[in-house]
């Protein structure tokens, strides 16, 4: 109390405040609080991103939602391509930094011996791939031992089950998984996957806790079914690699086509490459001889300029028509026959192959009927497979046509075609004068064609056809054991420059069984160089196993009864050039 | 009054006390769904590596050359073929 009442009794002798001091320094505590304000106005309202980025790195991450390339299958769903993650190690030389029991733990795992290992190394740099594809496994292995300057990432694999049984159609990718070759190219947009992107916020553990966002949806790449049947595939590889090589060709190819869909079931070619391993693969063994390479046909196209006859009403089947002596010349050429005949009616004149004879039958028509005949088969006019590089072949408009072009090109010559193009012309007479559409991509249910010729002249021709592979007939080598089997073979000259030279181009192309044509397959040896190069010596047997054999798998019941086969003795009965 | 506030902050509470659980639940079962899903990526690759061993066990050249040689098996001769007809049910 008495404290109490010393300070009362001191309180008015406190110096008088000046009358400013408390508004001014109310006014400049104000001031600073209204900065102050300003402050986190402007922080929270305005310039709000640097913090809100700061705060949200401490919690949420954006991560990669992977996506992966589609796969490739057969028509039964037999995977041809897969893709597959990897890891990809690479190094930085320069900040590695490690011990020789590190080195040689790291070449272990990466399955290299370790003084490559140590090569790559002392290359320098700044990035270097050691090696790739890495197994995740071995990945995780590498990881674990820790050594600064190795790295990895991730990436995918693709990996082909086939190799080069179906490397042509199936091609292969690049870098980054994109299509370079092939279906691979082809169908890049339906099979390659666009990696999405999400943020996410984790928690101390780095587990994800919750979706803030989807900043982009990943897309997945779709699987494609290809109209490929693998062991039809596989049969027709090993029968062409082993007739090329035998017949020591240049090249070949093979398609076989299914009759009533246009559907390719196999299309192989030799020389290949393994799409799995391509450091020693040119450019040469990527091409896929079937779609992007032409060729003249030769004797092949004779069936189209009979039926364009047949159809025009000029010819019948039996008439005769004198080839007498073997040769015929037309302005300064001349046509020549391999075998003299003398008069052949128009069956025989398909059996025996006379290039006098279709010749002949070619010069009684318009160009512009024939001209509409081998255009209506689909000549000169790309097949649509789809496939990249895909050629149309050269058909020369009918107005241009002088009378020893139409003649030539009665049997195959002055006229360019691929195989697929020429298997699929064909379905005209493995069905009842209907062209099929043709696909690398499965076909499911019934397939309109476009209608060419008459029913009544596609069973004519379908029957001269039988009768080719008849004692008699230029292919006695293409039957088949148990199958009725019709075809035409094909004997081209191949232009060297600007002339005829001695090499050939052997085919044949044929489909069975006649009662109900179920495969066509069209076969082509390039510059068969064993001594033999007649279509029927050389094409036809490969014609034969590979037809046989498809027909077994297939369980096509047989149409004509077993051990039919008669070969004449003179291996082929009737020679054929063209 | 007072009780009527007194009641309203136990309502709160027992609000905020479930909000709380709840979010936590969520959070665990989310970081289960994670661990599901990235078990069911894993099968993907797996069974994407399975596919590839499957079909390099089942080219066609290696069980050709199996049947062959191991299995010594062989097309038979035509002569040894017999067609079978159905006959009339």
């Amino acid at each position: 109390m008495r404290f109490a009442h010393t300070f009362k009794t001191k309180a008015p002798a406190a110096p008088r405040l000046p009358r400013l001091r408390a508004p001014l320094v109310f006014g400049g505590l104000l001031l600073l609080f209204v900065g102050l304000l300003g402050r986190s106005l402007y922080l929270q309202r305005i310039d709000n991103g640097f913090l809100q980025e700061q705060g949200s790195s401490r919690y949420s991450r954006d991560i990669e939602v992977p996506a992966h390339r589609g796969r490739i299958v057969d028509r039964f769903g037999d995977p041809l391509a897969i893709s597959t993650p990897v890891k990809a190690v690479w190094a930085w030389p320069d900040q590695v930094d490690a011990t020789p029991d590190q080195l040689k733990a790291l070449a272990a795992a990466l399955d290299l011996p370790t003084t490559a290992l140590k090569q790559k190394l002392a290359q320098g740099g700044d990035f270097v791939y050691l090696k790739k594809p890495v197994a995740p496994q071995a990945a995780a292995h590498i990881a674990a031992l820790k050594i600064d300057g190795i790295h990895d990432e991730n990436e995918y694999w693709r990996y082909y089950p086939g190799g080069e049984v179906m490397s042509q159609i199936v091609g292969f990718t690049g870098d980054r998984d994109v299509g370079q070759e092939g279906i691979e190219l082809a169908q890049q947009s339906w099979l390659g996957g666009h990696p999405g992107s999400r943020r996410v916020i984790i928690n101390r553990r780095g587990e994800i806790v919750e979706d803030v966002a989807s900043i982009r949806a990943p897309q997945e790449g779709r699987d494609l079914a290809l109209s490929i049947d693998s062991r039809l595939q596989y049969l027709a590889f090993r029968e062409l690699k082993a007739a090329v090589e035998v017949n020591k060709a240049r090249a070949g190819a093979l398609v076989m086509l299914d009759a009533k869909t246009g559907e390719i079931l196999a299309l192989a070619n030799w020389p290949a490459f393994n799409p799995n391993n391509r450091q020693r693969t040119t450019r040469d063994h990527m091409r896929n001889r079937a779609l992007i390479d032409t060729f003249e046909p030769g004797s092949t196209l004779k069936p189209f300029t009979v039926a364009a006859a047949l159809d025009a009403g000029k010819v019948s089947p039996q008439t005769i028509i004198d080839t007498a002596p073997g040769t015929l010349t037309i302005g300064h050429a001349t046509i020549h026959d391999a075998h003299r005949e003398g008069a052949l009616t128009v069956e025989q004149v398909i059996q025996k192959s006379s290039n006098v004879g279709a010749a002949k039958i070619a010069l009684s028509l318009p160009a512009e009927t024939m001209w509409q005949m081998l255009s209506g088969a689909g000549f000169g006019a790309q097949p649509r497979t789809g496939f990249p590089g895909e050629v149309s072949g050269r058909l020369r408009a009918a107005k241009t046509w002088r009378p020893i072009e139409q003649a030539t090109m009665a049997y195959g010559h002055g006229i360019s075609v691929n195989l697929v193009q020429l298997a699929r012309a064909y379905t005209v007479f493995a069905s009842d004068g209907e062209l099929k559409p043709v696909s690398l991509l499965k076909v499911d249910g019934a397939v309109a064609g476009r209608p060419v010729v008459t029913p009544q002249t596609a069973r004519a021709v379908r029957h001269m056809l039988e009768m080719v592979v008849q004692p008699g007939g230029t292919a006695p080598k293409a039957q088949i054991s148990g199958y009725r089997v019709a075809g035409k073979t094909g004997t081209a000259h191949k232009l060297d420059g600007r002339v005829y030279g001695d090499k050939y181009v052997s085919s044949f192309v044929g489909f069975a069984p006649v009662s109900n044509p179920r495969l066509i397959v069209a076969v082509m040896l390039d510059e068969p160089g064993a001594g033999q190069y007649y279509g029927g010596t050389v094409a036809a047997p490969v014609f034969a196993d590979v037809m046989g054999g498809a027909l077994r798998l297939l369980g096509v019941a047989p149409d004509a009864p077993a051990n039919t086969v008669v070969v004449p003795a003179d291996a082929v009965a009737v020679r054929e050039e063209t | 009054m007072a009780r009527l506030n007194l009641a309203l902050l136990a309502l709160l509470v027992v609000c905020a006390l479930s909000l709380v659980t709840s979010r936590y639940q969520a959070r665990k079962l989310f970081v289960d769904l994670e661990r599901e899903q990235a078990q069911s990526r894993a099968y993907d690759v797996e069974y994407g590596q399975l596919q590839i061993e499957q079909s390099t066990w089942a080219m066609p050249a290696r069980v050709e050359k199996i049947a062959r040689e191991q299995l010594r098996m062989q097309l038979p001769a035509p002569a040894r073929l017999r067609i079978v007809e159905a006959g009339p049910r």
